[in-house]
Order: C-alpha cells, then sequence, then structure tokens
C-alpha cells in the first residue's frame, strides 16, 4: 500500500505505481483457477452427480470461486479489517434469511400437501 | 492522533487485526482508512445490491421448495443440440467462462491502469466491454429459445410455473447489470483513452478529477456482475 491520500496535488504522469499493485501473474493464476473451478462445477451436472454428493460439490465450488473473485479480483484481502468486515458481516445475515425461507417453503409445502389434498382423500370421503 | 491518517502515514502505522478494527471505527474522523471514498462508497453500493440479488434468489428458493409441482429439468432445458446430440447446459457454461475471462481482462486493466499505461489500459477495458457484449447477446438468445418453446413469467411446458418468474426476473436483473456495466466500461475506456484521468480532468456528470482509482471502482462493479453469476450458476442452472 502506497501513499494514495498524499497524491492531492496534480503529480507529473510519470508518478511512481500508485494504489493496489500486485504482479500480474496473480490474476492470471487465478483467472485460471476460476476456469478449472467452473469446469469442474460443470463435470457435477454433466455426470449427473445426485444428493448430497451434488450439492456439496457445487457448493465447495461456488465459494472457491466467490472467494478468488472478492479476495483477489476485488483486492479485499488487501484491505484494512474495517472495510473488510463492514461488507462481510452484514452479508453474513442473508445466511439468516436463507435458514428461515427454507423452513417457510417447507411449511408452505407441507400445508399445501394438506389442504390441497390429492384425490386419494376425497374418495375416502365420499365412502 | 486524527492526522495520522492524512497526514502522517508512514511515521505511525495503524493498528491491525481486531484492535485495527475498533481504532478506525472509533477515529472521530474516517473509518475507512487508506481507502479513497468512491471505493468505499462503491463498497457499499455493492453490499446493497447483494441484498436485492439475494431477495431474488431467497425467493426462487422459496417457490422451488414450496411447489407441489415438480421443477423443471434446468438440465434439459438449457440444453443444446450439437451435431444432434443434446449438450446439456452448454450455452451456460460458455457464458461462465466468457464472464470469467471478462473479469480477467478488468482486473489486468486496473493493475495497467496504477502503472499509468493508457494503451494498454483502455485496450482491456474494450476488451472486458466486448465479452460483457458477447455475454448479454448468448443471454438474447436463450431468452428467445425458451420464449419460443412456451415459457413465459405464468407458466411453461417443462413443469412448475413458478421457474418461467424465477428464470426471467433473476437472468434479468443479471443481464440489466451486465449491459449498465458495457456502458459505462466504454465511457472509461473513452476516458482512459483520451488521457483524462492523467490530466485530471473533470468528468461530465461530476467535478471530481480523474484519476485511476476509477478504474478500480469501476472494477469493482464488473467483478461483482461476475460474482453474482457464481451463485446464479451453482444455484439456479446446477441445483
Amino acid at each position: 500500500m502506497t501513499h494514495a491520500e498524499s497524491h492531492e496535488h496534480p503529480k507529473p504522469a510519470t508518478a511512481k505505481v500508485e494504489g493496489q499493485a500486485h504482479p500480474i501473474s496473480v490474476y492470471l493464476w487465478i483467472w485460471g483457477l476460476l476456469f478449472v473451478l467452473s469446469f469442474f462445477s460443470y463435470l457435477v451436472d454433466y455426470f449427473h452427480f445426485q444428493g448430497l454428493l451434488r450439492w456439496s460439490l457445487i457448493l465447495l465450488f461456488m465459494f472457491l470461486k466467490a472467494g478468488l473473485i472478492i479476495a483477489i479480483f476485488m483486492h479485499m484481502a488487501w484491505e484494512r479489517l474495517a472495510l473488510v468486515y463492514a461488507i462481510l458481516v452484514p452479508t453474513g445475515a442473508l445466511l439468516i434469511l436463507t435458514g428461515l425461507m427454507s423452513f417457510e417453503g417447507r411449511y408452505t409445502f407441507d400445508t399445501r400437501g394438506t389442504y390441497f389434498a390429492p384425490p386419494v382423500v376425497e374418495v375416502v370421503k365420499h365412502h | 492522533m486524527a492526522h495520522d491518517a492524512t497526514t502522517a502515514s508512514g511515521t505511525l502505522a495503524p493498528s491491525e487485526g481486531m484492535q485495527g478494527i475498533v481504532a478506525d471505527w472509533s477515529s472521530d474522523q474516517r473509518a475507512f482508512k487508506k481507502v479513497p471514498w468512491g471505493k468505499a462508497m462503491m463498497w457499499i453500493f455493492l453490499l446493497s445490491d447483494t441484498f436485492i440479488f439475494a431477495s431474488f434468489l431467497v425467493s426462487y428458493m422459496t417457490v422451488r421448495i414450496s411447489t407441489t409441482v415438480p421443477w423443471p429439468n434446468v438440465s434439459k432445458v438449457f440444453s443444446l443440440t450439437v451435431g444432434g446430440q443434446e449438450v446439456p447446459l452448454l450455452l451456460i457454461a460458455i457464458m461462465t467462462f466468457i464472464l470469467i475471462s471478462s473479469s480477467g481482462t478488468m482486473a489486468m486493466a486496473v493493475k495497467f491502469g496504477y502503472q499509468r499505461d493508457r494503451r494498454k489500459t483502455a485496450l482491456l477495458i474494450l476488451a472486458t466491454a466486448a465479452f460483457g457484449v458477447t455475454f448479454v447477446g448468448m443471454q438474447a438468445f436463450e431468452w428467445t429459445k425458451l420464449i419460443m418453446e412456451g415459457v413465459r413469467p405464468w407458466g411453461n411446458p417443462f413443469g412448475a410455473a413458478q421457474f418461467g418468474s424465477s428464470f426471467f426476473m433473476i437472468t434479468g436483473f443479471h443481464g440489466f447489470h451486465v449491459s449498465v456495466g458495457v456502458l459505462f466500461l466504454l465511457i472509461m475506456a473513452a476516458k482512459v483513452w483520451r488521457g483524462d484521468l492523467d490530466n485530471e480532468k473533470p468528468g461530465f456528470l461530476t467535478g471530481r478529477r480523474g484519476n485511476y482509482e476509477m478504474v478500480e471502482v469501476m472494477g469493482l462493479y464488473w467483478h461483482f456482475v461476475d460474482l453474482v453469476w457464481v451463485f446464479i450458476f451453482a444455484f439456479f442452472y446446477l441445483w
């Protein structure tokens, strides 16, 4: 990290590298990794993995990809923790929302099963 | 103490870790030290955008869990026929690789921007925009294909009616983000090419002087669009 703040005054175009400066190989590596991870998650579908294996693989590749993009491409790994936490902690609230709504969704599903009952129940009623 | 962030950077290193968080947030001046305000504001905008996309994805999850009608076989619906053979999710996979590549070129544009390499920065931003346009074009193709097959926001021939509304809402909103991003990429490429950022010229919408942090802020938005696609790809297309 360099002195981005002290550059308020006009600087000649030959100014030294400022801001986020990382070797280009870092970005190329992440680019390649994202390709590989995307390919893997595509293979999950291609080979018709099912059940727990499918879920866990999809989520694993998804979080790895998201983490690489945020940490390296968006430079989060080099930011001060005050910013990192301000962005990432509120995002955690979404996990709670997801949990609550999946609970709600299952409840709705069960309710529909009970009240929009299949024909079998109708038949039993008539007898 | 209040001055160390602006004037004396270098003489007094700000504390790190948990202590650094407390110090930054209680410094009575600015919480996000060493971060240009444009970047901090972009991050906060992206956080709010995260919640918007999360709302869409969570509603999609809720309707998918609660519907009693079987969900369409996504792998089949989004397959392409190549040489008489059905390849599942082919178009979506290509779109994913295109968007990742656009993120790669954008990240390098930011790097060359800070190195004051005007030519490479502008060309890489243009390449990013080109990838973006390709992505939106393929999405338009996909929409056309599905609409011709009878998919509507209120129903479709493959299964649960909620499939259509989720699909058009989520991919539509994402595609809109990509389109807006392409527009701003083109503007930014022009600014870089003309040397507005080197000469610190103010933009036409703002009196702010141009600088290469703008490329990084633009990059944050673009990477975010890629990031959202990672989640859409996993939850909507693969689940």
